[in-house]
C-alpha cells in the first residue's frame, strides 16, 4: 500500500464531531417522535446549562464526576482493558471517603481529613479494581464479566454496610449521620466569594479541581512514562508487548489498579463534596456514563474534560429541560448518552473507514 | 416443611422463567460468536414493548408480538454494529442497554403520562395462570397433590414455554444443520467461510433467535409475572442471566440448571428475610442476593470447575482478500 497518511484533525476532530453529531440527530428525531421541537429542546438545555452562573456551576459538578469516571475507563482502555466496573470502583471509593469522614471528623480538621480522604477513595476503588484485574492477569477470567459482576457486589455490600451499620440511629432513612463541617470539601462559590467573584450557588466543591489535577496526572503517565508507553503497547498489540519483555499481568493490575482509584474519587466529590454523609446510589450511572465520556473524548484527557463538560451540560440542562417541557423526562439525557457510546463507539469504523480511504485517495491522487 | 419447599420451588420456577429465556437467548449469539451484554436491554425494551402493546390492543398476544419486535430490532443493531461493521461488541451492548434505559422512560412518559409506567394490565392484557386439568380434584392427595397442583399446575404459558425451550434449544444447536454452523462460527469462522457459508448470515440468524427469546423474557415481566410496565423493571436480569451462561458453560442443560440455582436463591433470599437460622443467627438477604455473582466469578477464576468460552468470542470476522 502506499504512504499516504490521513491528515490528524480528521481522526482528532471530524470523525468524533460526525458521530457526535449523529447521536444529536438521532436524538433530536426522538424528541421529534414525542412531538416536541427539538431545536426549542435545545435551547433550553443550552440555557439551562450555560445560561446562568448556578446552571454553569451545576454543570462543572456533574461533569466532575464524569471526568473521573471517563479518565478511568480511559486508562483501562489504553491497555486494551474495558473496565466496565466504574459503578462498582465509584461506590466503594465513596465507601472509603465515608469511612474516613465519619471516623476523623470529630478529631481532625480539615486539612488532615482531605488527603486522607483522597487516598481512602483511590485505595478503595483501587482496591474494587484490583480482583478483577488480578484473576484477569493470572487466572484468564473476563475482566467484562468479572467487573460487571464486582458492581452487583459493590451494591449489595453497600446496602449491607450502610442499613446495618452505618445508618444514623432512629432514622428510617439509609444514610449514615452527616459528617461535621471540617470533613465538607469547600465549594467553589465560598471560596471565590471571598475575593469578591460570584460564580452562584452551586454544589460545585474543590473535588473539579482535584479532578483536572487528575487529568493532568494522567496524560502525564500515559504519555511521558515509561510504564505508559508499555500501557499502550499492550493495549495496541499484547503479543509485541510480550516480546518486548513487558511484564503484561503487572502492567493490567496496575492499569486497573490506577482505573479503579480514579473511579473512586467520584465519591469525593459526592460524598464529601455534596452529600456530606454516606448513603445508597449515590453513583447514579456515572460509571456507565464513563464509557461514553471516554469514548467521545478519544480516550485522550483534554478530549474527556470536553466530553465531561457537554455531558455535564446535558444533564443540567436536560433537568432545565424536563421542568419547562414536563413531557420531556431527564431520561432523555440517557438516550443520547446511549447514542453516543453506540455512534462514536461500536459504530466507529461506519464512517472512518470511508473519510479515511478518502483522504487517502486524495492524497495518493 | 414441605409446604415450604413447595411454595419455595414454586417461587423458583417464577423468578427463573425470564432468566432461562434470556440465558438461552445469550446462547445462542455467544455460540455464535457475539458477546452479547445487551440481554438486558433487550428484556427491558421488550417488557416495555409488550406492556404497551397489551394495553393498547387489549392482547397479551399482540403485546408479545410488540416485544418480541422490539427486542428483535435491537439485536439487529447489534448485529449492524458488530457483524456488518466489525464494532466492539461490549460497546454496542453497553450502548443498547444505555439506549432503552432511557428511552423505555422517555416513551412511556409520552404514550401513557404515568411516570414512566404503562397502565395496569388486567384480564386479557395478561398472560394467565394455567389450571391443569384435576388439579382442584387432587389438591388434597398428600405429596402429589402438593407437587401437582401447586407446583406444576397453575403457572402461565410462558413458564412452561421457558422450560420447553431447553431441550428444544439442546436440539437445535446440537442436532441440526443450523447449530452445527451456528457453533462452528463460534469457533472457527475462517472454516465455515472456507466452506463457502456466509458467516455474516449465521450471525445474524443467530441474533434473531436471541431477540425472539429476550423479546418472550421481557414480555414475561411486564404481561405475565407482573400487570404492566414498570421503570427498569429488568433489574439486573439480563446480566444475572449472563452469569447464569458462563456458570451453565453456554450449553443448554447445565445453563437451566444455573438458572433454577440462581432463581432457587432469589427466592431464598424472600423467604430469608429477618429468618433466625439456629447457630448461625440472621444471614444478612445481601449475602445470599450476591451469590450468583460470587459464584460466577469464582467459576470464572476456575476455583469450581472451568468456563471455557466459544473461541471465536467477541472477535469481529474479517473476510481474508487477496
Amino acid at each position: 500500500m502506499s504512504q499516504a497518511k490521513v491528515p490528524a484533525w480528521v481522526n482528532m476532530a471530524l470523525i468524533p464531531i460526525l458521530n457526535v453529531s449523529l447521536a444529536f440527530f438521532v436524538s433530536g428525531l426522538v424528541i421529534l417522535a414525542i412531538g416536541e421541537n427539538p431545536i426549542e429542546a435545545a435551547g433550553y438545555l443550552i440555557y439551562g446549562a450555560f445560561g446562568y452562573s448556578e446552571g454553569v456551576g451545576y454543570t462543572l459538578y456533574y461533569a466532575t464526576n464524569l471526568i473521573f469516571t471517563g479518565l478511568a475507563v480511559s486508562v483501562a482502555f489504553k491497555g486494551g482493558l474495558f473496565n466496565i466496573g466504574g459503578e462498582g470502583q465509584a461506590y466503594i471509593g465513596g465507601l472509603g471517603v465515608g469511612l474516613i469522614c465519619l471516623s476523623l471528623d470529630h478529631t481532625m480538621p480539615f486539612y488532615v481529613i482531605a488527603p486522607l480522604a483522597v487516598i481512602g477513595a483511590a485505595v478503595f476503588g483501587a482496591a474494587w479494581g484490583y480482583i478483577p484485574a488480578y484473576l484477569q492477569a493470572r487466572r484468564g477470567s473476563h475482566i467484562v464479566i468479572t467487573t460487571i459482576m464486582f458492581n452487583f457486589i459493590a451494591s449489595s455490600l453497600m446496602v449491607y454496610l450502610i442499613v446495618n451499620w452505618l445508618k444514623e440511629d432512629g432514622r428510617m432513612a439509609p444514610n449514615s449521620r452527616t459528617f461535621e463541617e471540617n470533613a465538607w470539601l469547600p465549594y467553589l462559590h465560598e471560596i471565590f466569594s471571598p475575593l469578591g467573584i460570584d460564580i452562584g450557588d452551586s454544589p460545585l466543591n474543590l473535588a473539579f479541581i482535584w479532578a483536572l489535577i487528575c487529568c493532568v496526572f494522567v496524560w502525564g503517565l500515559i504519555w511521558h512514562t515509561r510504564w505508559g508507553y508499555q500501557l499502550r503497547t499492550l493495549g495496541t498489540s499484547p503479543s509485541a508487548a510480550r516480546y518486548a519483555g513487558i511484564d503484561t499481568a503487572k502492567v493490567t493490575i496496575w492499569a486497573m489498579l490506577i482505573s479503579g482509584g480514579l473511579a473512586g474519587f467520584v465519591g469525593l466529590n459526592e460524598i464529601m463534596g455534596v452529600n456530606h454523609s454516606l448513603l445508597l446510589n449515590f453513583t447514579a450511572g456515572y460509571g456507565f456514563a464513563g464509557i461514553a465520556v471516554a469514548l467521545m473524548g478519544r480516550n485522550h484527557p483534554i478530549g474527556i474534560v470536553l466530553a465531561a463538560v457537554l455531558f455535564g451540560a446535558l444533564y443540567q440542562g436536560g433537568a432545565e429541560l424536563a421542568f419547562e417541557i414536563p413531557t420531556i423526562t431527564p431520561e432523555i439525557v440517557v438516550v443520547i448518552q446511549g447514542l453516543v457510546i453506540l455512534f462514536s463507539g461500536a459504530l466507529e469504523h461506519m464512517f472512518k473507514d470511508r473519510i479515511e480511504g478518502f483522504f487517502i485517495r486524495r492524497a495518493v491522487a | 416443611m414441605f409446604e415450604t419447599l413447595i411454595l419455595m420451588l414454586d417461587a423458583t420456577m417464577r423468578v427463573s422463567t425470564p432468566l432461562i429465556f434470556a440465558a438461552l437467548a445469550g446462547l445462542f449469539s455467544e455460540r455464535a460468536g457475539i458477546v452479547d451484554i445487551g440481554l438486558e436491554g433487550k428484556i427491558l425494551g421488550s417488557a416495555f414493548a409488550a406492556a404497551a402493546g397489551a394495553a393498547i390492543f387489549g392482547s397479551a398476544w399482540i403485546g408479545l408480538c410488540f416485544g418480541i419486535l422490539a427486542s428483535v430490532s435491537l439485536a439487529m443493531i447489534h448485529g449492524f454494529a458488530c457483524i456488518t461493521h466489525r464494532g466492539d461488541h461490549i460497546v454496542s451492548g453497553v450502548a443498547i442497554n444505555t439506549i432503552v434505559a432511557g428511552l423505555t422512560v422517555t416513551l412511556s412518559m409520552h404514550w401513557f403520562g404515568m411516570g414512566g409506567q404503562t397502565p395496569a394490565l388486567s384480564g386479557n392484557e395478561r398472560f394467565l395462570d394455567i389450571t391443569f386439568p384435576f388439579a382442584d380434584a387432587l389438591q388434597d392427595v398428600p405429596v402429589i397433590g402438593a407437587i401437582y397442583s401447586n407446583l406444576l399446575s397453575g403457572h402461565n404459558i410462558l413458564v412452561y414455554l421457558a422450560f420447553a425451550m431447553v431441550p428444544v434449544t439442546y436440539w437445535v444447536i446440537y442436532k441440526t444443520r443450523f447449530g452445527l454452523r451456528l457453533r462452528a462460527v463460534g469457533e472457527n469462522p475462517h472454516a465455515v467461510d472456507t466452506a463457502g457459508i456466509s458467516v455474516a448470515l449465521i450471525r445474524y440468524r443467530a441474533l434473531i433467535v436471541c431477540g425472539i427469546l429476550c423479546g418472550l423474557a421481557g414480555a414475561y415481566l411486564s404481561t405475565a409475572h407482573n400487570a404492566g410496565f414498570l421503570k427498569d423493571m429488568s433489574a439486573g436480569k439480563g446480566y444475572m442471566a449472563l452469569a447464569a451462561l458462563i456458570f451453565g458453560k453456554w450449553r443448554p442443560v447445565p445453563v437451566l440448571l444455573a438458572c433454577l440455582l440462581f432463581g432457587f436463591l432469589d427466592a431464598v433470599a424472600v423467604r430469608m428475610q429477618g429468618v433466625e437460622i439456629p447457630g448461625i443467627g440472621q444471614v444478612p438477604v445481601q449475602a445470599i442476593e450476591v451469590l450468583p455473582y460470587v459464584l460466577t466469578v469464582l467459576l470464572l477464576a476456575g476455583f469450581i470447575g472451568k468456563a471455557i468460552a466459544p473461541k471465536a468470542i467477541g472477535r469481529p470476522y474479517v473476510k481474508e482478500r487477496a
